[in-house]
């Protein structure tokens, strides 16, 4: 069998793959802190929270009313999106125009807010939740097993991913976001009321958090801590992509799933401090990130 | 020369007024300190419903011992040994603890006993895994209770090598806990006749186990062995079920699960899967009649560390009682000389390395036909003696028990 590097090129393969899936969860990530970064100037900490609120969302509306996978998938991030526009109102808003260290402690504090109230209620242990029937089992690649759910996590990664940069960089809707952050009261000049458009957007923003916890549900520990480690990953990954680039957040997010996917193979133990490595790198080589423009 | 007569007549007058104090409570207060992980990782094994599992003790005990009150202070260690160290320090120097009781992650409880064993007081520890605490780390400040990683090893390995897995694959956290477990496991499987073809070491915590469990299946080897606890395992076990590890004939081995972890998979995923427990609390009436307390109180069934954290609470109050002291040396004295006999333990010996050395029981995960509620989770499969479970003295690297 062909080996580079003394590891089978077939193990290497499904590596490859599953790298790519664990990259589709970091680019849905990483594209929301982007959104809300890139429009709304906010650092926000509670990202990983509302990746949770999605899972736990997912599970809790199945356990509770009956609701299947599928109408979760859409409902949970509506859900966690309208609680994100309250949020945004009530208290973002309010500190809107200080220096972003403002943003980042009170979305934190929201963040620890949030996990310690559900741990509180439901512990650490996770909640379960059962695979839907139809992605039960798998195929085999020749070179690996994938089971069929984690196929559908790429597919579904990648089009609200594309639909997101589709929505941003070619709608109409888009420019008028785009613009709205530019220059607010040109905007408002036009007529356009600015203040629901950045509700909308951190509301946006979030959803698409929601929404990769909801994809996470059956294949992840749904527990109130699940986002806290995940959060500092993708926010190294919008760093090495550039703060506030849409594109270079979702490929960013593919390429360190795949960068740490190989890790586990060579240097297992080094997998959780390979990304940080990279972003070190980055960092002293070109500060803006990959896909950032030059301050 | 009168002068330094009344002086030596006073520091000795003093001296013997000291250690007469010994033998008595100090400040007329027993008070334990309860330090747990209260909200991260290892929260529900422990955490706020230990906390219960003490005042049950203490209420079930009388609320006071030889007329002096019982006080419980409790802090979360947060998993950090730094934070922890200062928390138990305060409480040592100026709270006047008398007794430790929780202490969970083994790291933790590592830095804990050394601050225990300089000021003297005592710890008992329901919650660690790592056997180094009664080995290289121990002191004659602290007993470990409840379980550790050397029967863990002993019951599921040895048991799952005799079942034919002769070739073991090992996923390891990738710190002390899981380096001691690793290391016990690989012994077990080589004394039993099997090998360990390859071992790879996770970053913990990890929430992704797709690519180990890949490696794992590309590995070939007869037994996935997973040296890790908590979100860890349950991750791990979930990925492993839908990667149909073991559909294509691997046998998946969870060396540390407790109770709230199986609930938390689920009878469908986790059925049939073997692991070593201290306690059950479905295993008789005493265990039944004492869990239904503890579920009315908390809402859950109890992990052997909540049972575990009640059962040597009562045993140190009698001890107190008895010697009618809280000097540390002198409880644990009277709690090495007393046989634990209640519903946690029969027969339960404290050895001088501060080991409690009891009965583990092997268990299996029952499947959702046999289990009869959610909680209806194991059926016991085998009897550990104690002195078969527990690494033997004769073995030991405590300074307590090589000095002599």
């Amino acid at each position: 069998m062909t080996e580079i590097l003394g590891v089978p090129v077939a193990v290497l393969s499904g590596q490859l793959m599953l790298g790519i899936i664990n990259g589709s969860f970091y680019a849905l990530l990483s594209l929301g802190l982007a959104v809300i970064f890139g429009l709304l100037k906010i650092i926000n900490f509670a990202h990983g929270a509302m990746y949770m609120l999605g899972a736990m969302c997912t599970v809790l509306m199945f356990d509770v009313f009956g609701i299947n996978y599928w109408v979760a998938l859409f409902l949970a991030p509506v859900v966690v999106g309208c609680f994100g526009i309250v949020l945004e109102y009530f208290l973002l808003r309010r500190i809107a125009g200080q220096d972003h260290i403002y943003s980042l402690l009170l979305t934190f504090g929201i963040a620890l807010i949030l996990q310690g109230l559900l741990t509180n209620i439901y512990g650490v242990s996770g909640l379960r939740y059962s695979m839907p029937e139809m992605f039960r089992g798998g195929m085999n690649l020749g070179f690996m097993f994938l089971p069929y759910y984690r196929a559908w996590v790429i597919v579904a990664a990648l089009l609200v991913c594309f639909g997101t940069w589709f929505m941003i960089e070619k709608t109409r809707l888009g420019s008028y976001l785009r613009a709205g952050t530019e220059d607010s009261q040109l905007m408002q000049g036009f007529g356009i009321n600015v203040p629901l458009l950045i509700s909308l957007t951190y509301g946006f923003g979030v959803m698409l958090a929601a929404f990769a916890g909801a994809l996470a549900a059956p294949i992840y520990s749904v527990s109130p801590v699940m986002g806290s480690n995940i959060l500092i990953v993708v926010f190294a990954v919008v760093v090495i992509g550039g703060m506030g680039s849409i594109a270079g957040a979702v490929i960013t997010g593919l390429m360190m799933g795949v960068v740490e996917g190989f890790t586990k193979v060579f240097y297992p133990e080094g997998s959780a401090a390979v990304i940080f490595l990279v972003m070190v790198v980055v960092l002293l080589i070109r500060p803006s990130g990959l896909f950032g423009k030059e301050a | 020369m009168t002068i330094t007569k009344k002086l030596l007549t006073s520091a000795v007058a003093s001296a013997m007024l000291v250690g007469g104090a010994q033998a008595e409570i100090s400040n007329d207060t027993v008070k334990i300190g309860y330090l747990a992980d209260m909200s991260g990782t290892y929260r529900d094994l422990a955490g706020p419903n230990g906390l219960t599992a003490l005042e049950m003790a203490i209420s079930d005990f009388g609320g006071t011992v030889n007329g002096a009150k019982i006080e419980v202070v409790s802090a979360d260690d947060r998993n950090s040994p730094d934070s922890s160290s200062s928390t138990v320090r305060r409480w040592v120097e100026n709270e006047d603890v008398d007794m430790v009781a929780g202490l969970v992650a083994s790291s933790v409880t590592i830095a804990v006993s050394n601050i225990l064993e300089e000021s003297n007081k005592l710890g008992i520890v329901s919650g660690s895994a790592a056997s180094s605490i009664t080995n290289e780390h121990c002191t004659p400040n602290h007993i470990h209770y409840v379980y550790d990683t050397y029967p863990l090893a002993n019951g599921t390995a040895s048991a799952v090598v005799k079942e034919g897995g002769e070739t073991w694959f090992i996923l390891t956290a990738d710190y002390a806990f899981g380096h001691a477990l690793e290391n016990d496991v690989t012994r077990v499987v080589e004394e039993n006749g099997g090998e360990v073809i390859q071992t790879v070491r996770h970053p913990f915590p990890t929430s992704d186990f797709s690519s180990f469990i890949l490696q794992a299946q590309s590995s070939g080897a007869d037994v996935v062995a997973l040296a890790n606890a908590g979100a860890d395992t349950t991750n791990a076990i979930t990925t492993a079920g839908e990667f149909g590890l073991t559909q294509s004939g691997q046998t998946l081995a969870a060396l540390l699960l407790f109770l709230t972890d199986v609930h938390a998979l689920g009878a469908q995923t986790a059925q049939g899967i073997q692991l070593t427990t201290g306690w059950y609390w479905d295993m008789n009436d005493e265990t039944r009649e004492w869990s239904d307390r503890f579920m009315e109180e908390t809402g859950v069934r109890p992990t052997m560390v909540h049972a575990g954290i009640y059962s040597s609470t009562i045993q140190y109050l009698n001890a107190v009682k008895a010697t009618g002291s809280d000097d540390s040396q002198t409880v644990r004295k009277q709690m090495m000389d007393t046989p634990i006999n209640d519903m946690f333990a029969k027969n339960g010996i404290i050895r001088e390395d501060g080991r409690m050395v009891h009965d583990m029981y092997l268990a299996e995960v029952k499947t959702p036909e046999e289990s009869e509620n959610e909680w209806d989770l194991y059926e016991i499969v085998r009897t550990i003696p104690g002195d078969e479970a527990y690494r033997p003295l004769s073995e030991s690297k405590c300074k307590l028990v090589t000095q002599n």
